[in-house]
Formats: C-alpha cells, structure tokens, sequence
C-alpha cells in the first residue's frame, strides 16, 4: 500500500535521510522509531508530498507522490507532528474547510459529524480552536486526517500533549482504525508503538536501523540473554562467584532488595542458569529468584541506537 | 480553490484585520473627499484619487501580509500542501480573496459619488474609470505583496518589506528623473506606477497600461507560485 523506495534527502550538508526503504501491506499499522532528530518527521513529510526527494521515489497505492500527486494525496489522512490548525475557526468550520479542501465526494455533514462523534468532539464543534487545549487539538487535527476516510493514514506522534485517559482512548482508536486502514504511526513512547503496532521501522541518523516483526525483533536482539537474579548473602560473594561463570558479558549491581538479597541483572551470550545454580551449590549462596529478562522494546531500541551511533 | 477563497475572506472577518483595513480606507477617503471636494467646492474627485493612491501604499500590505507568512509560521501550510490541490490553485485564491476585500474598499468612492450627486454633479465616467484603475493597480500591489509574503515566516517582516517595496515603486518617477542616461531612463520610469495611474485619474484609459498592471499581477502570482513550489525542493 506504501512503498517507499531508496529515498535520500540532504539539506545543505547534512544528509538527513540515506537511502531509505520499506514498505507497508495493506491493513498493517507500522511503528516507526527513532531518536530526535533522525528523520521521522522528513520521512513522513516526504511521504506525504509536502516536501520533495532527493533521490528515491514514495508509491502510495501505486500512484507516485510527485508524479501524480492529486491521486496520492488523495488516498492520504496526514496529521503532522504540530497540527495544522487554523486557529481563528470553529472545529465544525474548520473541518467543513478541509473537507471542501479534499474535494471528498461524501455527505458532508453527515459525514463530519459522525467523525466528531467518534473523537468525543461534539461538545467542543462549536468553539474557537485557538481556545482549545492541546488534547482536543490534536483530536481535531486526527479529525481533519480522517476526513474522507482515506485507505492510508499518517500519524506523526498522534498522543503528545494527551492525558493518560486520552492516550489509552488514542491507542484503542488508532488500533480501531488498523482494522480498515493502513496506518503509518510514528513514536518515540515504545510502550505505544508496542501496543498498537504489527511491525516496525527504526530509523536513526537517516539510516534504517531495524525493519520487522516487534515480535521477531524482540526475540533476537543481538542474540544476547538477559537474566535477573536476586540471590541471598554477601554482595562481594555473590559477585565472585558469578565473575566464574563462562560467558557473561555485563553485571549490574542492582542493590539490596529484601534483608541479606542482592540484586542483579547479568547479560550472556548463552544460557548461563545451569552454570549460576551450580557455582552458587558449592557457596553458601541461596538463588531467591532467578528469571530471564528477555529484551524489551527499549532494549532493542538502545542497543541498535547506542550501536549505529558513532 | 474555492474552499481556500472562502476561508481566507472569512478569516478577515473573524480577525480585526479586514475591518480595520475597511475602516481606514474609508475614513481617509472621506477625509480628502471632504477637503478636496465638499470644502473646496467641486465635484472633480480626481485629486481624492490621487491623494488615496498613498493610502494604497499602506493598506495593501496589512491585506497580504499574512497570507502565505501565517500558513508558514503555524505550519497550516502542511495540511494545504498535503491536500489533493495545486499549488497554482492556492496562491490565486488566496489573490481572489485578498482582491475582493480590496473591491469592498473601493466601493467608498461609489458613496462618495452619491454624496457628490446631492451637492453637485459628478463625472460618474471618471470615477468609474478611476475605481478600475484602482482595482488594476492593486491587483499589482496584491501580487506583489503575496509574493513577499511567500518569501518569510514572519508576518511582521512581510508587512514592512511590502510597505518599503511599495514606497520605492511609488518613487520610481523620482529616482528615474536623477538618472542622466535616456535609455535608461525611459526604462525606469516606464516601470512607475504613478504615472500609469494618473492616466487613469485623469479619464485616460491606455491598452498599455492595463496590459502592464495585468502583467505585473500574473508575474508576481507565478513567482509566487515557483516559491512555494521550489521550498519542497530545498
């Protein structure tokens, strides 16, 4: 539905985006990450049409961005990183606008109306949008994007400036919206991204850095292991013994967790909870607990960011 | 085009903006129509268009500042960029608009008509030919000033790059006068604006000279138009 082909983008000297592909099917919603300042917002403006490549070309639906942009666009929802609301309109007017805007064939106000019931902003259809608060801002910039109930949707950071409430009411939404849309969710809140999305694409310094299943990708993470262990007797003993064990790559010392219990968090390379049990039975040392971590989302994101870094 | 014309008018009337300028225009064309007519004693209103061609100097750019600047500086320009419209459609509608709060000035010199006709009797021929001169003049400044507008983020900045830019075309017979070479000269001073338009205060209507005010319009819309274009390229 969205294919995005050897996109690079410079601007002056600093190459913002390097030669980026991927692709999003039909009906999938797409988490896509990265740090500050790597080049998600470029990516989505790109995407978009609002502005151009350098190289590359973007296919929505099979129609190009800059050749035939009236049909992308068409097919496009978009809602920008800072919503594009005129302030000195009503929400109902102003959606009226970008509805004549689109040129979208629908029952207007049938049609408006029923997107202002499904964001809980009827209440606020009449009010000045510069009067609103950021949370029903943003809900009135995803109301213009889904306007015309365009097959694509790209949402850039849908959930800044929400409450807690807000944002749980804006992940089951957009998850709603998964079911009949393809949708392009960028992020940097990972429990969002890993909540929503099927898959992900993390970008960092205008490179992809991991493109993939969540799930696929939380299995692998470089291969290494993650165990927590908290274990009864003297932190120094505790620590010696483990310094024995073949294999581990990092320590932490996480402190005391209950009376006479350290904890810890060790990475490996293998499966290191057979070598543990046996080096604590010839020491005093109890295990209270041992359990494999597994790699987080965040796990996964500092490793590929702290590692293409440099 | 049509739903950007329309919000754009509108949006000069739920802003101070259009009333004011309404308001301005208005009170000082009832000032020079008061000095230059009612206390003088004629009906010939061409010196109150002439004194309002200064006036137009000033109104214009309130009327474009914000045009493309606003857009730009709240990021709106996103959702119209992003929208299955051409960029060419967006600069002529948001020309359209600025144009008929433009028209909805000049119809002040209609009243100024009517009050003339109750003392008096008015050259309706010459004050009809001077409100399409006015209209074709400012259709220029309009251009021009939506042009400016394109070019920065800050509405401020737009207003008084257009204001100086106007002052300079309005001394463009001046600076021509000082210039020794014929050639040149002639160049210069074929680009005032003042005196096209005095030609018109006067009652003469020139091919030429609506020629040159529709061309100066057209140019400023399409650089307009490749400025707004050409940014998604930088």
């Amino acid at each position: 539905m969205i294919q995005v082909r050897n996109v690079s983008k410079r601007y002056g000297r600093h190459q913002a985006l390097d030669d980026i592909s991927f692709e999003v099917k039909k009906g999938d919603i797409l988490g896509f990450l990265g740090p500050n300042g790597a080049g998600k917002s470029t990516t989505m403006n790109i995407i978009t049409g609002y502005i151009s490549c350098d190289s590359g070309e973007v296919l929505i639906d099979g129609k190009n961005i800059l050749e035939d942009p009236k049909a992308a666009k068409s097919r496009m929802g978009y809602l920008p990183e800072i919503p594009p609301l005129y302030n000195d309109m009503t929400v109902e007017k102003y959606l009226e606008f970008m509805f004549r805007l689109k040129r979208i064939r629908l029952p207007m106000e049938e049609h408006i109306s029923k997107i202002l019931d499904d964001l809980n902003l009827s209440d606020v259809s009449e009010r000045i949008i510069g009067h609103l608060s950021k949370g029903y801002r943003q809900r009135v910039g995803l109301a213009q994007a889904l306007l015309g109930d365009p097959p694509v949707l790209i949402l850039d950071e849908p959930s800044v400036g929400l409450d807690p409430a807000q944002i749980i009411e804006m992940r089951n939404l957009i998850r709603k919206l998964g079911e009949n849309h393809t949708v392009i969710l960028s992020s940097h809140v990972l429990t969002e991204i890993q909540a929503v999305c099927d898959k992900i694409v993390m970008i960092n310094n205008g490179k992809i850095a991991a493109n993939g299943k969540i799930d696929l990708l939380m299995g692998t993470g470089k291969g290494t292991k993650i165990i927590r262990l908290v274990a009864e007797g003297r932190e120094q003993g505790i620590l010696s013994a483990l310094k024995s064990i073949d294999g581990i790559i990092k320590i932490t010392s996480l402190g005391e967790s209950e009376r006479g219990c350290y904890e810890f968090r060790i990475e490996s390379r293998k499966d290191i909870r057979r070598a543990i049990s046996r080096a604590f039975s010839r020491t005093d040392i109890a295990i209270m607990l041992m359990q494999p971590a597994g790699h987080s989302l965040e796990d996964i994101y500092l490793e590929l960011i702290s590692g293409k870094q440099g | 085009m049509y739903a950007i014309f329309r919000r754009e008018l509108a949006s000069y009337f739920t802003s101070p903006v259009g009333y004011v300028v309404a308001a301005a225009f208005m009170v000082f064309n009832g000032i020079f129509l008061y000095v230059n007519c009612l206390f003088a004693g004629t009906s010939n209103m061409s010196t109150v268009f002439q004194s309002m061609f200064f006036i137009i100097l000033f109104i214009i750019p309130l009327i474009t500042m914000r045009l493309f600047a606003e857009d730009r500086h709240n990021k709106t320009d996103q959702a119209l960029l992003t929208s299955p419209v051409n960029v060419g459609s967006i600069v002529c509608a948001k020309f359209f608009s600025a144009l008929l709060l433009f028209a909805v000035c000049l119809t002040a010199f209609v009243i100024d008509g009517i009050i003339l006709a109750f003392v008096g009797s008015p050259d309706w021929g010459v004050i009809i030919g001077n409100i399409l001169a006015m209209a074709l003049m400012g259709s220029s400044f309009i251009a021009i000033g939506i042009f400016i507008s394109s070019l920065t983020e800050s509405v401020i900045i737009a207003a008084v790059v257009s204001f100086a830019v106007n002052m300079v075309i309005s001394m463009v017979d001046s600076i021509a006068s000082t210039i020794p070479w014929d050639s040149l000269k002639s160049l210069v001073a074929s680009l005032s604006f003042q005196s096209r338009y005095a030609n018109f205060s006067l009652g003469i209507v020139s091919f030429s000279d609506v020629v040159f005010f529709l061309s100066v319009t057209v140019l400023f819309l399409f650089l307009t138009d490749r400025i707004v274009d050409r940014r998604r390229w930088a």
